[in-house]
């Protein structure tokens, strides 16, 4: 079980969060034309990386907060988290 | 009984204490302190079960967890348990145990007859040798593979003990109370760490209990005790013992199972029979010690064959002697120690050791005690069938190639020992990047990952000098870094003998015109010969060969066979074994019980019950429930001797003709305020938002970003910026999650916030063309005509000095109102809903009948909206905006979605109205047409129709908007059943929706 440090509560175990995928896709904005390409993108295709991924992960049983996760998917190590509202470096 | 191989004196046993126990029907005893194998010994039995796939006798070959086949079957206080160690299980007063892989019985097996035939189970033979033809798997191979096989049988009843489980965090977690294990818990409980020190076996002290050493002036034994008993009493340590550490997960945390009744005979009340532990460590020190390994040579499973480790335990442990005409087989000096034992006991052994000339302080101590050595010698085969009864024996050469003449010598047990290999399994689950070892010809822990250290023998350290020291230092340093003291601790006197180096020999080669079979994998009957058929097929790497020839699987993990099979592969492929590479080892490192892993989540326990306050009035009220999600609903409300059918029946015929009344409390609410409050229904619904009036309510639908619905529901303009939205009871907890999302990650411009009420609120769905009735006398001061409080109205209203939300939305499609009161007065709301219904003939309905009501109304549910259907299918298009974007919007456009032909819901009637259609049915244009008969569509929910008195489906139909009147099939081949229909619109009952406006 991962121990995933919270920005907002600390250092608490996995079955506190819930798993939200890649934290780096970006939703197209309201209102703008897209291609079909661009938006297949968008919904459906993800790199299924192996190594270092920002992926989205939410404290359900904790403060309820979206939270930005640096996870090697290999290994399992965690090397970042962010809040919500901070960019990816 | 007496037990004949039980010493006069010694062992750690109470003498005191008899225990009986039976052993396949018949009566024995032991003493308190004995293990179920060390008491059979004592008394004998050598002959404990049959092996898996040849069915050749099996005896003991370990002392511990490291027993690859003395598996039997445990009868414990009127409850059975398969896969149950001998070596492991603690004698108690009444134990009884059968042996297991053996029918019809233990000395007379009808499987043995494939050690006869043994072609047909060479290497793969899961693989290749039952599989055809097809036509006898079922018949004839499965069914007496099931009969012969398997290690077992798991009891069916239901497990009446109870498991619990624990988490716990701490410093230093420190695995085995050997040498190693003791000398740096010491050091860092010195220090305050919060330090946990797990032992596997019931007695603490590892190697200390066996070995013949001194530390600081005392034995082995005494100094373990007394450090033991200094460690209990410090309050920032927990000792356990009976506690298996078996799984190294990631981020540093270890799984413990401790057995804490298993070894008495029943559970003391309220207690637990075991407990499993999650435990978070900074620091993991693996105290695991080593294992040691077998020499492979010709019918080395015979019964009486065993490590010799394990011989020593059974006399110095257990004061039990595995045998009086002992053979010590041995490459290295730990069997001399062994011989050593037995001479001190009365019984005269003989070493042969693969050594030409040995020389050390232990070879020399055997020598002056007159022990009979023969160097440069080997065991070629055991000889016996249920029990050794002799030995072929012969010189080999110094090439180690060429055997001697043979000759045969009687024993009736063979100790073996070659070598030690380190218990590296939590290493390796760690991540540990493990390397070989040449000088021990094993395989060590290497650079590790997570934050965990290896120490003594599992660490390839085998002197107690070296690993006290290594030890000592190691839990005071790790220690120190956490809680900064640093207590050093005075290092005591140690003094032990020296030995010499071992011989890298492991496996005796055949005599000539013999074909012993040379066991390496005792568990899974895994021989020399089936690794080579592996290898020729084709199979290279060792993950292949494990996989092909079951070596080192299944709950023994390679304990025992995992390196003499490395060495063999090594040896045919001409390469060094870390080249080969180990296989992975996998939790659990020794097996683990189900009921232990499953914890108190059982039955009810498995998941919350949640109970609306109105609970107690449906349990008076001969209410039968139904669980939804985590809820407990009434499905119908039982008068008389009514069955579920009558009943739901009756309920739903009195909404249709006068009122009824349903506990809606479990529908999902959601706060929502904010400026930006309407922009964000706009965004998530599919409808328009921005324009709905206060005091309204308006239905809506949204979408998931792939055009699936996602759910639906109402939602209220409470007052300017505030909203009241309603989910379905199934998807309350997504669609929050969702909102969260969209607010914190993509939009987080939007003013907004939203929060759970759903269990805020008490809710109650009042329903029927006399329901207005009923709402003039619950709110007498509220003007609740059709003028004051139109269809998708919403106000507030006082329920007899309660404060209520009252909103005029229908599930049922009848004139009907959803009455919300806190919660704590929702059994208040509810008896005065009863009392005030009364003369309007009110009657309570379940969701049975509240099914049965949306059906035939075409309202759609989470039948329909199954995570499949996009709005058209549906029919709910029309809830789709052109003008604005919204989340999936722009899935809608995608090429399949906008097919001419695409599925729809519809209506199904079966053509003699009496047929009720089972959920799930396929849609067919022909009956008879040949399989795979190509399918149309499939029956989403079924009732019987309260309005027209037949039965009547929704179903999602192949292009459904073309279909209605024609005449289908519908095909339920889990029922057998074949019924003729006629699709007909989804709107069963009152198509132009009339009555909820009325
Ligand atoms: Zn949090």
């Amino acid at each position: 079980m991962l121990h995933i440090k919270c920005p907002h509560c600390g250092i608490r175990s996995q079955n506190e969060f819930s798993y939200g995928g890649d934290a780096t896709i970006k939703r197209p904005e309201l209102g703008k034309e897209i291609s079909d390409q661009d938006w297949d993108n968008f919904v459906y295709n993800r790199k299924s990386l192996r190594g270092k991924h920002w992926e989205l992960w939410q404290h359900l049983s904790g403060c309820r907060q979206w939270i930005k996760v640096q996870r090697d998917t290999a290994t399992h190590e965690i090397f970042k988290t962010l809040k919500a509202n901070e960019e990816i470096s | 009984m007496t037990q004949s191989f039980r010493l006069e004196r010694g062992g750690l046993i109470n003498r005191d204490k008899k225990i009986s126990f039976k052993f396949n029907g018949k009566n024995y005893f032991g003493y308190e302190g004995d293990t179920l194998a060390s008491a059979l010994i004592a008394n004998g039995v050598h002959l404990i079960g049959r092996s898996f796939k040849y069915h050749r006798p099996r005896g003991f070959f370990g002392a511990g967890v490291d027993e690859p086949y003395a598996i039997v079957q445990l009868y414990r206080n009127g409850e059975t348990e398969p896969n149950i160690k001998a070596t492991e299980q603690e004698l108690f007063e009444g134990l009884e145990a059968k042996s297991v892989n053996c029918w019809p019985s233990v000395n007379f097996d009808v499987g043995a007859i494939n050690n006869f035939l043994k072609i047909f189970l060479p290497a793969g033979f899961y693989y290749k040798t039952f599989m055809w033809p097809k036509s006898f798997w079922y018949k004839i191979y499965e069914p007496f593979i099931r009969k012969a096989a398997g290690l077992g049988t798991a009891s069916i009843k239901h497990d009446k003990e109870r498991y619990e489980h624990k988490y716990e965090y701490c410093d230093l977690l420190i695995t085995g109370s050997g040498p190693s294990g003791l000398a740096s818990a010491y050091s860092a409980a010195k220090n305050g760490a919060k330090v946990i020190l797990a032992e596997d076996k019931s007695r603490f002290g590892g190697t200390l209990l066996t070995s013949d050493v001194n530390i600081g002036n005392q034995s082995g034994k005494e100094w373990a005790d007394s450090i033991i008993s200094e460690l209990e009493e410090m309050s920032n340590v927990t000792i356990k013992n009976r506690s298996q550490v078996f799984g190294y997960y990631d981020h540093n945390m270890l799984v413990m199972s401790e057995r804490i009744s298993d070894h008495l005979p029943k559970t003391k009340k309220y207690h637990p029979k075991q407990r499993l532990w999650y435990i978070r460590a900074k620091e993991v020190l693996i105290s695991s010690g080593s294992i040691e390994r077998p020499i492979v040579f010709g019918n080395n499973d015979t019964p009486g064959v065993m490590l010799s480790s394990a011989a020593k335990e059974y006399m110095k442990v257990y004061g039990v002697l595995v045998g009086k005409k002992p053979l010590v087989f041995t490459n290295n000096d730990s069997g001399y120690e062994t011989a050593i034992e037995f001479k001190k006991n009365g019984v005269d052994p003989i070493i042969l050791d693969t050594r030409k000339e040995p020389q050390s302080e232990i070879i020399e101590e055997a020598k002056n005690m007159n022990i009979n050595i023969k160097n440069s010698y080997v065991v070629v085969a055991a000889q016996g069938y249920k029990k050794v009864k002799s030995a072929d024996i012969a010189k080999i050469s110094d090439d180690k190639e060429e055997l001697g003449s043979v000759e045969n010598i009687k024993c009736d047990c063979i100790c073996v020992s070659g070598f030690w290999t380190p218990t590296i399994h939590l290493a390796s689950q760690s991540g540990n990047k493990t390397k070989f070892n040449e000088e021990i010809d094993a395989f060590v822990p290497g650079v590790s990952k997570q934050n965990e250290k290896t120490l003594g023998a599992a660490n390839g350290i085998y002197t107690l000098e070296e690993t006290l020291k290594d030890s000592f230092e190691k839990g005071n340093r790790i220690s120190k870094e956490i809680t900064n003291n640093d207590n050093k601790v005075s290092f005591p006197n140690v003094v032990e003998k020296k030995s010499t180096v071992h011989d890298k020999f492991w496996c005796v080669p055949l005599p000539k015109g013999k074909n012993y079979k040379r066991f390496l994998d005792f568990q899974n009957d895994v021989a020399v010969s089936d690794i080579e058929i592996a290898l020729k097929e084709g199979y290279r790497s060792i993950e292949h060969v494990k996989r092909y020839t079951t070596l080192g699987m299944a709950t023994d993990q390679g304990k025992t066979s995992n390196l003499n099979g490395l060495q063999l592969v090594s040896k045919i492929e001409n390469k060094v074994v870390p080249a080969v590479g180990h296989t992975t080892f996998r939790p659990p490192y020794s097996p683990v019980s189900i009921g232990a892993i499953v914890g108190r989540e059982v039955g009810k326990h498995s998941k919350p019950t949640r109970k609306s306050p109105m609970h107690s009035w449906h349990e008076k009220n001969n209410a039968v429930f139904v669980d939804a999600g985590v809820w407990l609903r009434p499905r119908y409300y039982k008068r008389s001797d009514e069955n579920l059918f009558e009943a739901s029946k009756r309920e739903a015929k009195n909404v249709r003709t006068n009122v009824g009344v349903c506990d809606v409390t479990t529908l999902g609410k959601i706060d929502i305020k904010g400026p930006d409050a309407a922009e964000l229904l706009n965004r998530v619904y599919t409808n328009a938002w921005l324009k709905l009036p206060v005091g309204k309510a308006r239905y809506g639908v949204m979408l998931r970003e792939d055009g699936i619905v996602m759910d639906d529901g109402t939602t209220t303009r409470i007052s300017e910026n505030h909203y009241h939205m309603t989910t379905t009871t199934a998807q309350a907890a997504n669609v929050l999650s969702h909102l969260e999302y969209y607010l914190q990650l993509v939009w987080p411009e939007l003013n907004v916030n939203v929060v759970s009420t759903t269990e805020q609120w008490a809710g109650a769905a009042i329903a029927g063309p006399k329901s207005r009735e009923v709402l003039k006398k619950l709110f007498p001061n509220s003007d609740v005509t059709n003028e004051g409080l139109p269809f998708m109205g919403y106000m507030e209203g006082d329920l007899f000095g309660v404060k209520a939300k009252i909103f005029r939305i229908s599930f049922s499609g009848e004139l009907a109102y959803e009455v919300n009161v806190e919660s704590d007065y929702g059994y208040f709301m509810w008896e005065k809903i009863i009392e005030v219904g009364e003369e309007f003939g009110i009657q309570p309905y379940g969701t049975e009948a509240l099914s049965t009501l949306r059906i035939e109304m075409g309202h759609v549910a989470g039948s329909e909206l199954d995570g499949r259907t996009i709005p058209y299918d549906n029919s709910l298009e029309g809830l789709i905006s052109k003008k604005k974007d919204f989340i999936g919007k722009r899935s809608l456009s995608r090429k399949a979605f906008a097919a001419e032909d695409r599925q729809k819901i519809v209506g199904v009637v079966p053509l003699d109205k009496k047929t009720s259609i089972p959920e799930g049915s396929h849609l067919v244009k022909d009956s008879n047409a040949p399989l795979p008969n190509p399918k149309l569509g499939y029956i989403s929910a079924s009732c019987w129709s309260v309005e027209h008195d037949n039965p009547f489906s929704l179903a999602i139909l192949k292009d459904g908007k073309n279909m209605i009147g024609e005449k289908l099939f519908v095909m339920s081949p889990l029922k057998n059943k074949v019924i003729p229909v006629e699709i007909v619109s989804s709107h069963y009952v009152d198509p132009k929706g009339e009555r909820v406006r009325s």
